[in-house]
């Protein structure tokens, strides 16, 4: 697909002046001018991952426990997501596999801390070894379906990482001693530190382990886009043959954003594991996979803010669903016919409603209110 | 990008918790487990007593299993309406999963934390249930009968609070295999089973009865592959003439019509699990002729039986309450699950706590449309013991034979001796 | 040797099918640049109103032109009523708004046929003809070959023989030029789509007497496999598109035969990368990616 004339003309305005050919993977894009950072970025995103980890904490006191679950779910899908976003928003490489790696992450997480507690190594530094462990296997599977990934384009590569995301069932299968097959394994997860006090909900310590592990996945994506390599994955996805004409190197490029977002891919199957307390493959088929997909586009994609609102309609929006429905009081027949069904079929309109009306995505639609509500402001 | 990362962190993270803020609670020690005077019991009140499921209503394991928890809902409005349980009402919560093991973790916590349920009853599934074994363990829930023949619910031990419901896999291929043994003597026996601990249980459970070389030709599929031909052809090539298979409905429809394809006609036993004739039927459709002389253990009745009381009582609450949905094995699996579960709520008595329920179901010995014993006592918490032989003859599936038991170890296959009791004159449970 | 004579030619057969929906995606590809998520769902739609109506009227022919109109008036009515208004922002909103239909469609066939399995009708005798012992095709199985040959012969007539396939191929091509030139684009973008749905359909109606049954999700791994076909071949050749089939129907029954059933998507994902990896544009691709 990659040099096929674009079908459609560009249908949004240009805010880079100059450009010969536009391949079609910069379709991906929603431009955006470049702004330099001032004063040192990291310290800056450090200071304001301190702060949301602060307000996370003291909103966790103040909420029951099925919220905390809910909140490190979303926590959980938020370290995915923001390096999903950067792989397919500033990178325009189009991943339908990213299931499989938080598998990779999960699965490490899980065989490492059965291992642990199957030797009597007890201690605070457990979980995050087996969390970094998680991250390393799933980074090397990164790296190996980003070199494959370097030479393929749009439809090839979704179909390629969607045979990925398929080879997890069969992966725990063939290797059912170590995996346990569809059952899967469950996780030894200690309970939260005493000093905590004995009626400590352990749901919401889960929500501080994931919560923590979502800021460091944060804060990596966003010093790293900020960074030289940010501004050669941009350039990458809008025009390859520009990008290699000013010296970067377009594969080497594309592995490294692979390899990032397969990162964190792992980091959030491995807390995933970690809050379910059991890993099991249909958990990371492609129906997981698919929704990673959606949470980004319909966040806004790019962003690292559309990506948490992606987090979050991923686990609300199903939630959200099945309560609206629960209202109705229906017959057996028809509860029968309906039940299961509804949500989901409201689940799907919501999808085709939101693109339609905000085809940015949420944090797009958001932007844009900003501006006008900013205009009729000065106006007045 | 860089602004708005920065501010994205920040928003989000706030307005992620405002959304999930609806509702607050506070620290107290009463929510987190099951202690105490009856006021802070979980979901039970003087006038009601909530239970929750997790069932696939949707996806593609939905097929026939989407009818039990309807079915049981019904049974529960039966008794319900006949004044309930001690005076309280049941009120039956059905969550659907989707069999999504992601999802069975996110409705089983949503039961339990924030629908506060008394106890989950006959969650669905392997790979689903494992995963909330634990959760369940940590927060003392009650989790009765799950619906599943892994012998993973049978460790009172480690999960004290889970019961199993159905005779696990590896009794039923016991079963089966000692009934191939008696009656089809010298003949090629083969095994086809699903390949996760379905297939693995069914086929352990077979070889213990038969030994390791008993069995000609193993084959294997998977849900997700739906071109078995290369394994049944590998049954025809063995000459198998008695095929045993640990197959879920559609496979076991798959099978015998893929068979048919290629002129291959062996004696198949298929387990429990995929031998309903209502439902097969339906998915060969004019194909159905090929499960004339189809031989399958039981261990409910089944559900053409007419003549049968518990399915008259069955058949009677499924056109009262559940809008008449059409009748097969699984509505009368979920009724019977129901039937048990108040008989179960009975024993527990008028005191009902989450203590007094475990004790009760670990008493043991109910009796109810069961064609073979519950095991149930302190050291063993697997379900159903017991199965009967049925044979599909002119188109109709009928039990035969003597009903026989086993465990899931060393021991023989026995004949169960004890007569089957009708049900009450109004149908509502008795301990 | 019989053991590898008969999984060729099951494989043959799987692969037909694969085939024909590779078919209408390799349309919908061409003729929108849209990777059609939703085809399977599609299919089903349809598929369930040919087997009402031929149930009715007791026709399997009946039932089979249903699906034929049935996936036309689909196909038509998604491209008007639904893709043609979503935002191109970027590609990948198309690929959300199928994703979005796909749920919407399978809850609201749920809805209305319940979620239990329907046994396939099917035309013909499907037991085998055994040749020297080894049982290799069944009569049903040389109706789709029979199927699948006239879709693509039809296909590579209207495209090279008729104004409206040129017309289609230019407005695919060069929607700019064509519309300068008097083409109705939009009209011909509809058209794609119900040419598409239509070759959906007679897929997903050839495909289920050798699935399960017809179900909400009967089409959710045929998809998968299609996808993996289309690509393979390359999504702009239909030639590749059959090419593909065949070869993704070889792999899982040699692997499923020789292998075990658990192994086939774990071959399906090393046939698309050595492919791939030789060939980006898979095997039939015309154009060559430029480089520095």
């Amino acid at each position: 697909m990659s040099t096929t004339n674009p079908a459609r003309p560009a249908e949004q305005p240009q805010t880079v002046p100059v450009r010969p050919t536009r391949s079609p993977m910069s379709r991906f894009v929603v431009p955006r001018p470049l702004r330099p950072g001032q004063g040192s970025t990291l310290l800056r995103h450090l200071f304001w991952v301190a702060v949301a980890a602060a307000v996370v904490y003291f909103v966790s006191y103040g909420i029951d426990p099925f919220r905390n679950y809910q909140l490190a779910t979303v926590a959980a899908y938020l370290c995915v997501t923001a390096g999903l976003t950067m792989l397919t928003g500033l990178n325009g490489q189009l991943s339908l596999g990213h299931g499989a790696l938080m598998a990779c992450g999960a699965y490490t997480v899980a065989l490492a801390q059965n291992e642990f507690s199957d030797r009597d190594l007890f201690g605070p530094w457990r979980l995050p070894i087996s969390l970094a462990l998680g991250v390393l296997v799933a980074a090397l599977a990164g790296a190996l379906i980003g070199v494959c990934a370097a030479r393929l384009r749009g439809p090839y590569l979704a179909g390629v990482t969607l045979a990925v995301a398929l080879v997890v069932p069969a992966f725990t299968t063939r290797f059912a001693d170590l995996f346990n097959a569809d059952q899967g394994l469950s996780v030894y997860v200690d309970s939260p530190p005493a000093g905590l006090g004995p009626y400590f909900p352990p749901e919401r310590w889960q929500a501080w382990i994931a919560i923590g592990a979502a800021m460091v996945s944060l804060l990596v994506v966003a010093n790293l886009v900020n960074s030289r390599f940010g501004r050669s994955f941009k350039a990458v996805r809008d025009d390859e043959v520009a990008a290699k004409l000013v010296g970067i190197h377009v594969a080497r490029t594309q592995v490294l954003a692979f390899v990032v977002s397969a990162a964190c891919a792992g980091l959030g199957g491995g807390v995933l594991a970690v809050i379910s307390q059991s890993v099991s493959p249909s958990v990371f088929g492609l129906t997981l996979s698919l929704n990673l997909l959606l949470a980004i586009v319909l966040g806004g994609l790019g962003s690292l803010f559309g990506a948490a609102w992606g987090a979050l309609l991923l686990v609300l929006l199903p939630y959200l669903t099945t309560e609206v429905t629960r209202g109705f009081d229906l017959s057996p027949r028809l509860a029968n016919k309906l039940e299961g069904n509804l949500p989901l079929a409201i689940f799907g309109l919501t999808l085709i409603v939101v693109m339609l009306v905000a085809p940015g995505g949420i944090q797009e639609a958001f932007r844009a209110l900003g501006r006008t509500v900013r205009r009729r402001w000065r106006r007045t | 990008m860089l602004r708005n990362a920065r501010r994205g962190i920040v928003v989000a993270a706030c307005l992620a918790l405002i959304a999930t803020n609806a509702a607050c609670s506070d620290d107290a020690p009463s929510s987190s487990g099951g202690g105490g005077t009856a006021a802070a019991v979980p979901g039970v009140t003087d006038t009601e007593i909530t239970l929750g499921t997790h069932m696939p209503l949707t996806g593609p394991a939905a097929a026939g299993y989407s009818k039990i928890a309807p079915a049981s809902k019904a049974f529960f409005d039966y008794v319900n309406a006949n004044g309930g349980v001690n005076g309280r009402k049941i009120k039956y919560l059905i969550e659907d999963d989707g069999y999504n093991p992601a999802n069975t973790q996110t409705v089983v916590r949503k039961l339990v934390l924030e629908d506060k349920v008394f106890a989950i009853l006959n969650g669905l599934g392997t790979p689903t249930h494992t995963g909330v074994l634990d959760f369940l363990k940590t927060q003392k829930v009650p989790d009765l009968f799950v619906a599943s023949g892994s012998r993973s619910w049978n460790q009172p031990e480690k999960y004290p609070t889970t019961f199993g419901y159905q005779p696990d896999y590896t009794v039923e291929g016991k079963i089966i295999a000692d009934y191939v043994k008696k009656n089809f003597p010298g003949q090629v026996v083969c095994h086809m089973g699903q390949d996760d601990d379905f297939g693995r249980d069914s086929l352990a459970g077979v070889e213990q009865v038969l030994g390791a070389d008993g069995v000609k030709s193993k084959q294997k599929y998977v849900t997700s592959n739906t071109n078995i031909t290369p394994q049944i052809q590998a049954f025809k090539t063995a000459g198998c003439q008695v095929v045993i298979s640990a197959t879920i409905p559609a496979f076991t429809a798959l099978s015998l019509g893929t068979a048919a394809k290629i002129a291959f006609k062996p004696q198949w036993i298929p387990s429990s699990v995929g031998a309903d004739y209502t439902t097969l039927s339906g998915l060969l459709g004019p194909g159905k002729a090929l499960l004339e002389g189809l031989i399958a253990p039981g261990y409910l009745p089944v559900s053409t039986d007419s003549a049968n009381p518990w399915i008259q009582l069955f058949q009677k609450v499924n056109k009262e309450y559940n809008g008449n949905a059409p009748f097969d094995g699984n509505i009368v699996f979920g009724m019977n699950v129901a039937y048990l579960t108040v008989q179960a709520l009975l024993k527990a008595g008028k005191d009902l706590t989450r203590e007094n329920l475990l004790a009760a179901v670990e008493s043991g010995g109910f009796k109810n449309a069961a064609v073979g014993p519950y095991r149930y006592s302190k050291t063993d918490h697997s379900g159903i013991g017991g199965m009967q032989m049925g044979k599909v003859t002119g188109g109709v599936q009928a039990a035969f034979g003597p009903v026989v038991q086993t465990d899931d170890a060393a021991g023989q296959v026995t004949e169960y001796t004890e007569a089957a009791a009708p049900p009450p004159a109004n149908g509502i449970p008795t301990v | 040797m019989d053991r590898f004579i008969f999984l060729t030619f099951d494989g043959l057969s799987r692969g037909a099918v694969y085939a024909a929906f590779a078919l209408a995606l390799v349309l919908i590809w061409r003729a929108a640049r849209v990777v059609n998520f939703a085809q399977g769902a599609m299919a089903v739609v349809t598929a369930y109103a040919a087997y009402t109506i031929s149930d009715a009227v007791g026709s399997y022919l009946v039932g089979f032109l249903v699906a034929l109109v049935s996936g036309l008036a689909l196909g038509a009515l998604v491209e008007r009523g639904l893709m043609r208004f979503v935002g191109h922002a970027n590609p990948l909103n198309d690929v959300i708004v199928a994703l979005g239909l796909v749920l919407f469609l399978t809850a609201v066939v749920g809805m209305i046929f319940g979620g239990e399995y329907r046994a396939a009708n099917q035309p013909f005798d499907t037991s085998a003809i055994e040749v020297g012992g080894i049982p290799l095709m069944s009569r049903y199985d040389l109706f789709i070959w029979g199927t699948v040959a006239a879709i693509v012969v039809l296909l590579a007539l209207l495209f090279t023989r008729t104004a409206v396939g040129l017309r289609m191929r230019a407005a695919a091509f060069a929607p700019e030029v064509s519309r300068l030139l008097g083409v109705n684009v939009g009209r011909m973008l509809t058209l794609g789509w119900a040419l598409a749905a239509v070759v959906g359909a007679v897929a997903g109606v050839l495909i289920l007497p050798t699935e399960l049954g017809l179900h909400p999700h009967a089409m959710d791994i045929v998809f998968a496999s299609a996808f993996a076909a289309a690509i393979v071949g390359g999504l702009d050749s239909p030639v590749g598109a059959v090419v593909g089939g065949i070869i993704v129907g070889l792999i899982l029954s040699y692997v499923s035969g020789y292998l075990g059933a658990a192994l086939t998507p774990v071959a399906v994902l090393v046939v698309l990368l050595a492919v791939l990896l030789l060939r980006p544009g898979g095997i039939f691709s015309s154009v060559r990616a430029r480089t520095v």
